[in-house]
């Protein structure tokens, strides 16, 4: 039955998470904006938290009893929890030991051998190369079986958590002449020769996070560690079996959106009542002021963006594929979490251009959003193909 | 927990609704535009679905179903896929009901609820609107006064749907600067109700000025008695209504499009292989999806008892910018076809226009 209020102990997560963001990662935010790359220690206390830990096995499942209420899954509690951790600070989250996208492919597709050798390990995920963004399936990294290791050869470039991280997921191509269905990912761990960090960038926003380019050369690693099966099968079936682990982070990605927006939204509300402004939701929005409609619109924005991540998230738990809802929350949340930090800061005025206040970093922040994990454009061609039934080569 | 999911019932009504707009109206909507009016019995037929008293109990003349706001935000975007004129006609009377049922006292409900909740559609309606430049449902200019026992109404409104054959009308008035709202019946003296008024949009449905010049009511007109109404959920209620008819054209623009598109051929490929067409679309789909959730959230709210005032407001806001953002891209997609009455784009694009400008065409 429709309802879309959030249960209680969702309500009470936010409230939670919220609090451990306002306690923990707020007061240190600036701190690593401009100590940029420094891991930030004070996160070590989330050390060995179970950030990303294996659904349980199927056996195990328990199936919720008749009549009992039936409660939201984890996609939910994902969401919420992400966008009230961001609200603290995006930067940080992406810091978090042990919660990078590397984590997320190993706990998706790992064998209980591999989890046992990499569970515990903080992964990072390398895909994108100087020669291929946008275009994953076009990545030049090649891996060859040389008896009982795979020789991996390339460049990988913009990879979060590159100087903390313990090992990283990459990929690579077995056989460049099978095109994208060559493509596999492996684990290949930190201080393996040949595996070089080459350097960290220095960023827009969440300088917290460090972003770094890696050289694969002649760099071996054992043959157990490629993620999945080693066979290219003619179909490029594989490759959109590993481009679906996104159909669960893009709505977490929005979900950053989500966050970044809602605190800098947030920041311009208290201004706004500090200097007696109200908002009560109440009169006409072309009989307001200006900084009022404007707050309105924005609001009402944050809102969509909010309910269409739930409702890609919401899909997920009820196992409904969400692949174009994912792109949706995407493509909308990261443009408009855009939009919105950019405005706050023109009605903050000097306030929005200071770096004594947040704001001007929210808005740093939050452009990544529409970036990473599928730019903005990319969500929208996902969209488009999919309710216009168009393939790849009609729409490109 | 939160759900997106419908309830049998909810989607036994949506499926009904539906299936009564592809039959009766998606063909029609263009020539009832034209004719300036929609045939009794296709607002009859609607009726008999249960639109606007389905929540009424049964000793009042209703289905003593639960009033549920979502089940009317369902029916609402369903109708309005159709037409949004229809929509509107059709639920005029939940403007007179919806309140009553929800806000009036033992009395009124007793005394109102039953005439209007006949087998057969009468007109009942609200006139909420005014002309003056700056109107805000919030500081209504129509005052209510206190005399001898009864109240004098004195005011002008504007689009009050179907108001010249209505019964029965609530008119909005302030009184000693609270939103009130009173019941006016036909023919009362100092009531003068305009001929059709013309309008860019909703060419099929009338509405109409309603001018009240001292005109006298009893002082059991108020409804919800001396306590008065809750405005603001009242309001709640007409802006639930407003994005969800909002969800209903914005969906009937994104389907004709999504067809329009692959089909017509420029260039020698269609215009849907072009992204600058595609990128249009997929944003007119997610902002669809995004006003109906924004509709439903207020109405989960409202549903659940508790006030919905911001996230009413915010969603008809929204509803009032993307409806016209989509329905324009619906026209610009069919290019210069979309710019001829026949095509339906051209009309859900006036259409749209009314969710920003226009408060109170319907009750969720
Ligand atoms: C801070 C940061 C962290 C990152 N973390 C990671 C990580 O951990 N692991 C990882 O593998 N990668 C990571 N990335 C890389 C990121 O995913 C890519 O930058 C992103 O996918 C875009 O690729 P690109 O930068 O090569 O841009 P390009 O693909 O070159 O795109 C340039 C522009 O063209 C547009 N474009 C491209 N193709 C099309 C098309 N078909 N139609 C229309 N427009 C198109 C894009 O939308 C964009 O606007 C990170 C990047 C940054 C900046
Ligand atoms: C009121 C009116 C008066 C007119 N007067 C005249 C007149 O006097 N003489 C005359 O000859 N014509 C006239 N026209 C026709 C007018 O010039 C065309 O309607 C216009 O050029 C668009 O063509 P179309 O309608 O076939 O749309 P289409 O060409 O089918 O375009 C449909 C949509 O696809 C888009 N599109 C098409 N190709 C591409 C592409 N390659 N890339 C991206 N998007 C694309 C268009 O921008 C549009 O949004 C008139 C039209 C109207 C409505």
């Amino acid at each position: 039955m429709i309802n879309l209020e959030l249960p209680d102990y969702l309500d009470n997560l936010k409230t939670q998470m919220k609090g451990f963001a306002e306690g923990l990662l707020r007061p240190i935010a600036r701190k690593y904006d401009e100590a940029e790359h420094t891991y930030p220690v004070e996160l070590d206390v989330l050390k060995g938290m179970p950030v990303m830990s294996r659904p349980k096995k199927k056996a195990g499942e328990e199936k919720p009893k008749k009549g009992a209420e039936r409660k939201n899954g984890s996609n939910m509690s994902q969401a919420v929890t992400v966008e009230s951790i961001c609200w603290g600070d995006v930067g940080l989250m992406l810091s978090i030991p042990g919660a990078g996208l590397g984590n997320a492919a190993i706990v998706a597709v790992a064998t209980d051998e591999q989890m046992e050798r990499f569970g515990s390990k903080w992964a990072a995920m390398a895909i994108t190369e100087p020669g291929s963004g946008s275009d994953a399936g076009s990545i030049q990294t090649t891996a060859v079986l040389d008896g009982d290791e795979w020789v991996l050869n390339g460049e990988k470039i913009f990879v979060t958590c590159a100087d903390r991280c313990d090992a990283v997921v990459v990929w690579a191509n077995v056989d460049p002449s099978a095109g994208k269905a060559g493509i596999k990912s492996f684990i290949v761990e930190k201080g393996t020769p040949g595996f070089t960090l080459e350097k960290l960038e220095h960023k827009l926003g969440i300088r917290a996070s460090d972003t770094g380019t890696f050289f694969l050369k002649d760099c071996r690693i054992p043959k157990d560690n490629i993620l999945g099966s080693a066979e290219v099968k003619k179909s490029t079936e594989g490759f959109k079996g590993v481009m679906k682990t996104f159909d669960n982070t893009r709505p977490m990605v929005a979900s950053m959106s989500n966050g970044v927006a809602g605190a800098s939204l947030e920041f311009l509300k208290q201004k706004m009542e500090e200097a007696g402004i109200a908002l009560d939701y109440n009169e006409n929005t072309n009989n307001v002021s200006a900084m009022q409609k404007e707050y309105y619109m924005m609001e009402a924005n944050l809102e969509a963006m909010r309910l269409l991540t739930y409702k890609a998230s919401w899909m997920a738990d009820e196992k409904i594929f969400n692949n174009v809802e994912a792109s949706m929350s995407k493509a909308k949340a990261g443009r408009a979490g855009t939009l919105i930090t950019q405005k706050v800061c023109e009605l903050l005025g000097s306030m929005g251009f200071t770096r004594e206040h947040l704001a001007e970093k929210w808005m740093r922040d939050s452009k990544i959003l529409d970036i990473f994990e599928g730019t903005g454009q990319i969500q929208h061609l996902i969209v488009a193909r999919n309710i216009l039934k168009l393939s790849r080569n009609e729409l490109k | 927990m939160f759900d997106l999911s419908l309830s049998k019932e909810q989607k036994m009504v949506k499926d009904s609704f539906s299936k009564l707009v592809k039959d009766l109206i998606a063909d029609n909507a263009h020539e009832m535009d034209e004719a300036g009016e929609i045939p009794v019995s296709a607002v009859q037929k609607a009726w008999e679905l249960g639109c606007s008293v389905s929540g009424v109990p049964e000793e009042f003349g209703g289905y003593g179903m639960e009033d549920s706001p979502i089940l009317s935000a369902l029916v609402l975007e369903e109708l309005a896929y159709g037409d949004m004129a229809y929509a509107v006609a059709v639920t005029a009377p939940s403007l007179f009901i919806t309140p009553i049922n929800d806000m009036g006292t033992e009395d009124q409900k007793k005394a109102l609820l039953p005439n209007a909740c006949t087998d057969d559609y009468h007109v009942y309606t609200m006139a909420m609107c005014e002309p003056h430049f700056g109107a805000d449902a919030v500081s209504l200019k129509t005052t209510a006064e206190k005399k001898n026992g009864s109240y004098i109404l004195n005011g002008v409104k504007c689009f009050a749907p179907c108001a010249s054959q209505a019964e029965k009308m609530l008119v909005s008035a302030s009184l000693d600067g609270e939103n009130n709202l009173f019941v006016v019946e036909k023919g009362a003296a100092g009531l003068t109700i305009s001929e059709k008024e013309k309008n860019l949009g909703l060419y099929s449905l009338e509405t109409n000025t309603v001018t009240l010049e001292n005109c006298e009511v009893p002082a059991d007109a108020r409804i919800g008695g001396d306590k008065g109404v809750d405005y603001d959920r009242v309001l709640a209620r007409s802006r639930v209504a407003m994005a969800s008819m909002a969800a209903g054209m914005c969906r009937c623009s994104l389907d004709i499009v999504k067809q329009y598109a692959v089909e017509r051929e420029q260039f020698g490929e269609p215009i849907a292989h072009r992204q600058s067409i595609a990128f249009m679309i997929a944003e007119m789909a997610y902002e669809t999806d995004a006003i109906r959730l924004m509709a439903w959230q207020a109405a989960s709210r409202l549903e659940a008892g508790k006030s919905a005032k911001r996230e009413a407001y915010l969603a008809k806001l929204y509803a009032g910018e993307m409806a016209m953002k989509i329905c324009d891209y619906g026209v610009q997609i069919l290019g210069g076809h979309g710019y001829i009455r026949e095509m339906n784009v051209e009309r859900l694009y006036r259409n749209a226009r009314s969710i920003a400008c226009v408060e109170a065409l319907s009750m969720a």
